[in-house]
């Protein structure tokens, strides 16, 4: 099976957020679905190449929120109920905030 | 009692209070522009003018905010997080969270009874996350941000703005002024967009309230009432809610001087 | 900014067919259909090798956009659409190929465009696109090992270059080229957020700062965001990138020199037809005909 490792998030001036999901270990139990306090996660079917498998997703309306939907969890201090869920550990997190000192008009 | 003075360097406006032991004497208020300094200045002159006092008279300067290195005058220096969270409980002793919507930071703080930090959340570095946002819609939408609050409280439907960025909510703006979508209604969604942010950084440090607004944005109708809705809770919101950040720290002078 | 059309790098409609191809002894015909939210591509692959490429400009309905292109690549070929067996639709979003026997990621059919494009050698793709930006690590042959997708920060978008070649008052394509001119590389603007590193921008103006050393510390933040993306997937030869950007010498280089890997040069596909930005139909095209022989190997 050729995985496909999806970053689900972004980067922008404030940091790095992102639920990282590795298709090859994933197998679409729904463990992080059930687990997540916010709904973020889903099981969908994607293609990889030309088969087709079921895995976990971020829906998409959440894809550019994640820094907010899953702030609550307290990612930065512990991992979050969807990655502590996972038997496969196909599901991780990553959050790391920009380091301050953004001077606009400041010098 | 003593007579102390707080300045806030915020990005946009520097803040002056003038407290003598709990009783707000003044306050002053200067555009920062790329100058600071001397809008530090000016800020701390008018104040005094208007309590009508000289600079000696005062014992001591407690500065916080952005630019704090700035400000020429600055006995001790307090973090924008306490100002907020002490200037949040004189003004209302029952307040345990605190919402600063600034120009270009936000932040949640929950505090104790005391005005002590327990927990804060810092939104920065990304203009969707403050005031900023606001006016850029304002832009886009071609109202002045002065009536963009009133104009939203007529909306009649509901849309949303999906973008989660600045920039890019300009074109969403543009392009529902071009679907004819009634400008207060899109003034809501402008106002909603950011509220459900500011909503979820609160319930990341957790809501306990009362919760004061304070800053800038919380002059805001919009604003106010977006949030409100969204955190479904009871908002607080003082006279002068962008002088919370230069009262907080003129109370921490006011500690620095014994008179806490 | 109301009303504009948002280009960048300007780019014209065009259609062509590549001479060689003859869609006459065709085992398979098979198209892929790439509609995004700017311009609207159709590939037409006759076994497996590209035949037909038309791109166009979307519409305001994506539904019409899809048949509009498809049909307006095919004028004039002989090739009718029902003479296509399988067709693969691709694009931002929530994409509307009425048409299409399937639809695919964005995300795979890059890939595997760029894959045919530049060779087997291809492990990662950057493009950089008008609102968004996508860092993809491939195989051998195209198919995705790991991905990411921004469009959530305009930070390196065509929309921030925008953003900037307005306030300096300088065309989008002479930004490159001027952010070059400079005797030493300043210091990266210290904000990515674009509405803060626009202000930023000012300030410097205000200190005297030429334009280009303006655009020289505004394309290095960028272009530092970019290889943070990049490096979030991991970085591997050969590089290639790909959207408006692509054109932009001044995030190019300075992307180069930060990840240490040359991208390969982008393909003579005036005459060849392999141009990067239909990528994405390219890849479609191809996987139409692996689906095909799939569902012909099951039947």
């Amino acid at each position: 099976m050729t995985k496909i490792i999806a970053y689900y998030g972004y980067e922008d001036g404030s940091g790095e957020y992102y639920i990282v999901v590795d298709s090859a270990k994933c197998t679409g139990c729904g463990e992080c679905v059930k687990n997540c306090p916010k709904s973020v996660l889903e099981t969908a079917t994607i293609m990889v190449d030309v088969e087709e498998q079921k895995v976990a997703v971020v829906k998409e309306e959440y894809r550019r929120k994640i820094k907010y939907t899953c702030a609550p969890c307290k990612p930065e201090r512990k991992q979050p109920p969807c990655v502590v869920s996972c038997k496969q550990k196909a599901i991780t997190c990553i959050w790391e905030t920009a380091e301050p000192a953004c001077q606009s008009t400041r010098f | 009692m003593a007579t102390v003075a707080g300045i806030d360097m915020g990005v946009q406006n520097v803040k002056v209070v003038i407290l003598k032991g709990g009783e707000i004497l003044s306050y002053g208020l200067a555009p920062s522009g790329f100058e600071p300094e001397k809008a530090a200045e000016q800020a701390f002159e008018e104040a005094l003018g208007k309590a009508g006092i000289t600079p000696s008279q005062v014992v001591h300067v407690a500065a916080t905010g952005v630019g704090v290195e700035l400000a020429s005058r600055v006995d001790s220096k307090v973090s924008v997080v306490s100002a907020d969270a002490k200037a949040a409980v004189h003004l209302y002793p029952s307040a345990r969270t605190v919402v600063d919507v600034g120009a270009e930071e936000s932040r949640v703080i929950r505090c104790d009874g005391k005005g002590t930090v327990l927990d804060f959340a810092i939104n920065e570095r990304c203009a969707a996350g403050a005031g900023a946002f606001l006016e850029a819609m304002a832009r886009a939408l071609e109202v002045r941000l002065e009536d963009m609050g009133r104009l939203s409280l007529e909306a009649e439907g509901t849309v949303s703005i999906s973008a989660t960025c600045v920039i890019f909510g300009e074109s969403d703006v543009v392009s529902l002024i071009h679907k004819q979508v009634p400008k207060h209604d899109i003034a809501r969604a402008v106002y909603d967009a950011l509220a459900e942010r500011i909503t979820s950084m609160i319930h990341r440090v957790g809501l306990e309230p009362p919760v004061v607004l304070v800053g800038g944005v919380a002059r805001d109708v919009g604003f106010a009432a977006a949030l409100k809705r969204k955190l479904e809770a009871e908002i607080l919101i003082p006279d002068h809610p962008e002088m919370a950040g230069a009262l907080g720290a003129a109370l921490h002078a006011l500690e620095k001087v014994g008179e806490a | 900014m109301s009303g504009r059309e948002v280009e960048y790098w300007r780019w014209s409609e065009y259609r062509l067919t590549v001479p060689e191809v003859k869609p006459e002894n065709a085992k398979v015909i098979t198209a892929g259909i790439d509609v995004g939210s700017v311009s609207s591509k159709a590939v037409v692959m006759v076994d497996g090798q590209v035949y037909a490429v038309g791109v166009m400009r979307t519409g305001s309905s994506s539904l019409d956009s899809a048949r509009k292109v498809l049909e307006w690549t095919l004028e004039g070929t002989g090739v009718k659409p029902k003479d296509i067996s399988y067709i693969v639709g691709t694009g931002y979003g929530r994409v509307n190929v009425p048409m299409a026997n399937s639809t695919l990621t964005e995300i795979a059919c890059h890939a595997k465009g760029a894959n045919y494009i530049w060779g087997s050698t291809v492990r990662t793709i950057l493009d950089v696109g008008g609102q968004d930006i996508k860092a993809i690590k491939c195989d051998e042959k195209g198919r995705v090992l790991s991905f990411l997708m921004n469009d959530k920060c305009a930070a390196g978008t065509g929309r921030g270059m925008e953003v900037l070649a307005d306030l300096l008052k300088i065309p989008i394509e002479e930004m490159g080229a001027a952010s070059l001119r400079v005797d030493e590389e300043p210091e990266p603007v210290s904000c990515t957020c674009v509405a803060f590193a626009r202000t930023e921008a000012i300030s410097l103006l205000r200190r005297g700062w030429p334009k280009e050393k303006v655009l020289a510390s505004y394309m290095r933040a960028m272009a530092i965001r970019m290889c943070n993306l990049l490096e979030r997937v991991g970085c591997e030869k050969d590089l290639v990138i790909t959207g408006g950007q692509s054109k932009n010498i001044g995030i190019v280089s300075r992307v180069e020199k930060i990840i240490g890997i040359k991208p390969l040069p982008p393909p003579n596909w005036r005459e060849n037809g392999l141009d990067p930005m239909v990528a994405g139909a390219i890849g479609a095209a191809l996987y139409a005909k692996a689906l095909y022989e799939k569902s012909l190997n099951r039947a």
